[in-house]
This record gives C-alpha cells, sequence and structure tokens, in this order.
C-alpha cells in the first residue's frame, strides 16, 4: 500500500496507508486526517477537499476535470497550480512517499 | 459519569460523535444504530450503488477501525424502545442506559404507498437504506419495465439509473410537473428534457389508482385510466421525520423534533440534530434533508455539548446528479417571485437563480460549478447581485463576486471567506 504524507497547514505531518481503489479523499478521512470535510463523500460537488499536491507526482495524479476546475476557483482557500479535489484523485502504487498539502480553510 | 449516546448512525450521528472526540470531549461515546452496519453515506444509494458501480463497504463514513480508535463505542443493529428523560435514560433492545447528554439524530422514514392500493405487493420498493438498495439490485435488469412514483430528486436519480441500465421507465407524477415542490418550471423543463431524451418517460399531472398483481406487482392503473404493464416499482414521494421515540418522550414536536439554534430540545439533556429536527432559519422554522446539514446541524450540536454555546447558522444545498448532468443548489427558494437564467460558459452549462423581492434565495446550476460556488457565497453573505448582470452571460460571475467583495468591508469578510 502506497504511503501518502499529508500535511496540515500548520506543519503536522501524517503518514497514511492509502488502499487502492480509495480516493486521497478516501484515505485521508479513513486515517482521520484533519483538515479534510468532504461534505459531498466524493461527489465533486463541494470542494471542501481541496488539497495541494506535489508537482513530482503529477503525472499519476492526472489531468483535472472541467467541473472540478471550476469549483477549485472559487474554494475557500487559494487555488494554486498544484490545487485538485483530493476526491477526484485515485490512489496509484506509484504514489509512495507523495506530500499533499492540506489548506487552512474548506 | 460523562457519557454521550447518540440515537441513530446515520451521517449526522456519525458526524456528532466524531466531533466530540476531534473537540476533545474525553467521556464516553456510544452511537446506537438500528441496522446492522456502520455508519454509510446515502446519496449514492439512488446513484452508484444501484448501478452496481460501489460496494456497501465503500459507502461507510469512516472505517469501523476508526471508530475504534477514536473510542467510539458503536451498536449496532440496536433498537431504541424508549426515552426516560427523567432518569436520563434509554431502553433498547440489548438494555437500558444512561446518558448525561443524548442526541437524537434518527432521521427520516420513507413515505409508502398504501397497502389498499396495492403498496404491499413484492417488488415494490422504497429507496432509503442499503438494505433496500440490495432488495432492487436483483430484479433491476436491462428490459425490465420499471414505474417510478414520483417526479423528485429521489425518483429522477433512479429513473436515470435505470434507463441507463437499460430498463423500460416510466414516471408519475401527481402534481402537474416534476420536482413541484423543490424547484421552479425552468429547472423541472430542464430534467424533463433531459429524460425525455434518455427514454424515461415521464406522466405529470398522474396519479397511481393502485397497483395490482398475484402476489407481486405487475400492473399500474393510472388516473387517466392508462394501465401499465410492470415488472418494479420505485416509490419517491418523500419521507416524514422519524418522531415516534421523541414524542413518547414528550419533546415539542412540529415538523420534526423541534430544536433551538443550539440544537437543543424542549428538554435539558437532550439534542436533536440532522433530517429529525426542525430548527429556526431566517425567522422561520425549518427541516433540510441533506448531507451536508447533517454534519454542520450534528457539529454545532456537538460544540455545544463541550460548552461551546455557538448558535447554528445554515447555509443550506444540495446536489444531484443524474445521467451527464451535475445539479447543483444553493440556498433555498421559499417564496421566489421570480427566476433569472443565466448560461454558463460551457456548453449545456445553465443556473437558474431565485429571487424574492429584491433578495437572492437560491440557485440551481446545472453543469455550472463556477455559477454555483459563487451564487453559494453571495447567499450565505446575504448579498443580492443585480439581476440584469446575472442575466447577461457575458459578464464574468467572478466579477460579479469581486464586485460585491469590494462594495461592503463587512461583507467581504464573508464573501472572502480565505480572509
Amino acid at each position: 500500500m502506497p504511503k501518502i504524507i499529508f500535511v496540515s497547514a500548520d506543519g503536522v505531518t501524517r503518514e497514511v496507508a492509502a488502499g487502492a481503489d480509495q480516493s486521497i479523499m478516501q484515505a485521508a478521512l479513513a486515517a482521520g486526517v484533519p483538515g479534510i470535510v468532504a461534505e459531498c463523500n466524493g461527489a465533486a460537488a463541494c470542494a471542501t477537499c481541496h488539497c495541494y499536491f506535489d508537482p513530482a507526482y503529477a503525472a499519476c495524479v492526472g489531468e483535472i476535470g472541467e467541473q472540478e476546475s471550476e469549483m477549485l476557483d472559487f474554494a475557500a482557500s487559494e487555488r494554486t497550480a498544484d490545487s485538485r479535489l483530493s476526491c477526484q484523485v485515485r490512489v496509484m502504487a506509484e504514489m509512495d512517499g507523495m506530500t499533499v498539502r492540506v489548506p487552512a480553510l474548506q | 459519569m460523562n457519557r454521550v449516546v447518540i440515537v441513530g448512525a446515520g451521517q449526522a450521528g456519525c458526524s456528532a460523535a466524531l466531533k466530540l472526540r476531534a473537540l476533545g470531549f474525553s467521556g464516553e461515546i456510544i452511537l446506537i444504530g438500528d441496522e446492522p452496519m456502520a455508519p454509510y453515506q446515502r446519496p449514492p444509494l439512488s446513484k452508484a450503488y444501484l448501478l452496481g458501480k460501489t460496494t456497501a463497504e465503500a459507502l461507510q463514513i469512516r472505517p469501523l477501525s476508526l471508530y475504534r480508535d477514536q473510542r467510539i463505542e458503536l451498536r449496532l443493529g440496536c433498537r431504541v424502545i424508549r426515552v426516560l428523560p427523567h432518569a436520563r435514560r434509554i431502553e433498547t433492545s440489548t438494555g437500558s442506559l444512561d446518558y448525561d447528554h443524548l442526541v437524537l439524530s434518527i432521521g427520516a422514514r420513507p413515505l409508502r404507498l398504501d397497502p389498499a392500493i396495492g403498496g404491499a405487493l413484492g417488488n415494490v420498493f422504497t429507496l432509503r437504506s442499503i438494505a433496500d438498495v440490495d432488495l432492487i439490485r436483483p430484479v433491476f435488469s436491462a428490459g425490465s419495465r420499471l414505474l417510478v412514483i414520483g417526479g423528485g430528486y429521489v425518483g429522477l436519480e433512479a429513473a436515470a439509473v435505470a434507463a441507463q441500465s437499460g430498463l423500460d421507465v416510466v414516471l408519475v407524477e401527481m402534481a402537474d410537473r416534476i420536482l413541484k415542490r423543490v424547484a421552479c418550471a425552468e429547472t423541472a423543463a430542464y430534467f424533463r428534457a433531459l429524460h425525455a431524451q434518455h427514454g424515461v418517460r415521464i406522466l405529470e399531472s398522474t396519479a397511481v389508482r393502485r397497483l395490482d398483481g398475484n402476489g407481486t406487482v405487475a400492473r399500474a392503473h393510472l388516473s387517466d385510466d392508462e394501465v401499465l404493464a410492470t415488472d418494479l416499482v420505485i416509490v419517491g414521494i418523500g419521507v416524514k421525520p422519524d418522531i415516534a421515540l421523541a414524542s413518547e418522550a414528550g419533546l415539542k414536536l412540529g415538523n420534526g423534533i423541534e430544536v433551538d439554534v443550539f440544537g437543543r430540545t424542549s428538554i435539558e439533556g437532550i439534542w436533536a440534530a440532522g433530517d429529525c429536527a426542525s430548527f429556526p432559519y431566517a425567522g422561520r422554522r425549518i427541516r433540510l434533508e441533506s448531507v451536508p446539514h447533517a454534519i454542520d446541524h450534528a457539529e454545532t450540536v456537538a460544540a455545544n455539548i463541550c460548552g461551546a454555546h455557538e448558535p447554528y447558522v445554515a447555509t443550506p444545498w444540495f446536489w444531484s446528479d443524474q445521467f451527464d448532468v451535475k445539479l447543483q443548489i444553493a440556498g433555498l427558494n421559499a417564496n421566489y417571485d421570480r427566476v433569472v437564467v443565466r448560461r454558463g460558459g460551457r456548453p449545456g452549462a445553465i443556473s437558474h437563480w431565485y429571487f424574492g423581492g429584491d433578495t437572492l434565495l437560491a440557485v440551481d446550476a446545472m453543469n455550472d460549478a463556477r455559477s454555483y460556488m459563487i451564487a453559494k457565497r453571495l447567499i450565505a453573505a446575504g448579498i443580492t447581485p443585480d439581476p440584469k448582470s446575472v442575466a447577461d452571460a457575458a459578464i464574468d460571475p467572478g466579477l460579479l463576486l469581486k464586485a460585491y467583495a469590494v462594495s461592503a468591508d463587512r461583507k467581504r469578510v464573508s464573501l472572502a471567506g480565505e480572509v
């Protein structure tokens, strides 16, 4: 199982063993990572699981969807080039060691 | 003793339990559910789960191990029989239990079709729990003839999934149009057309007089005298809050269990949250049936049990998925007198903005997440944009937000969110 390292806005890190068939959001919730709300539980409808992904892993993180992109424009914390809705990113074996930063506000 | 007992292990109950721990509550937390499985998400039931695209395990709100780690005791398959407020005790199917605080998050139950008109026949289903969908799935197969009763969101979602699965679908709505109770005529027209494109036959101003069949439903007799051959029926005619326990306990009721802005019921030590609770909102009392509300309301109750004395400020929003359309709704459209249509930035994107007098009340956004996100912030901040700007697709919606964000300092704080 790949290990994902979640870093909260105040710098606290937490290493999570993510299962296949999960989204990054599900892996975070299952481990009780704070700062990810996920009100819609992965329907890409609420923009409360926004995270910043390590650009070195861009290839396995994949392409952003149109709906997702529109929502990130108005997410509660600033959108950057590394922003994604973590519910729309699938866990991949190649993500072992990847850092995901959790924003201050959702 | 320092014990919180939560009755009802749905989204609200689960959220209350987790939030209590997150806020540092160190006493006992006991979460009681009458279903045998761990708390699970309901929205995918009428979508991915009915389609067979996800498993029951994947619907769990949190893995079982997390409740153990958080010292939340789950009592599943346990029915609460009685609440004894003066003794601060409940009686359950597995014994009695004392509490310091009791949270009622007992949800709502689907309305059923009267057995006198065939509601008790086989293959007549409601759609509320995993058990309901597990009963539907074996007969939910391509070529089967499905009758959906009720043109609200649950009925329309079920119809969409059925059409995608190759069933032959008829949906009947007693009112003169679908979505009558929850959306404007424009939104209803959008979804009527969408369903028609996918071969769903929608009959409005049409009621089911009775269902008949030999043990299992075979025919539906409609109010226009049409007789439909049908293999299964899904009844989506709404829910009612589950108030039996609360009523017997002597709690004040009115469209559900009445709570104040803090989530307190009329009896000391008893709280209610989620679908079952009616709460003050904008000068009236409402009940909301949605996941975001269940989470937020329950978390406010958890905070107040911990002594926060924090009023609940609802920011209602909802979503629905049908075919390739994502509908996102911000606000509550009650008492609107005008709907402004706004074309979105990509093909097929459109939003409907509800105004009541001079106030923006709600927005339905179809495949138009930008409009939804902006509207949600405007409504939360109590800011109404100029309807003419809303209707002008050439005005970037981001500008709508920015223009209003700088117009008043006080409002800017709520709008900008991150400030």
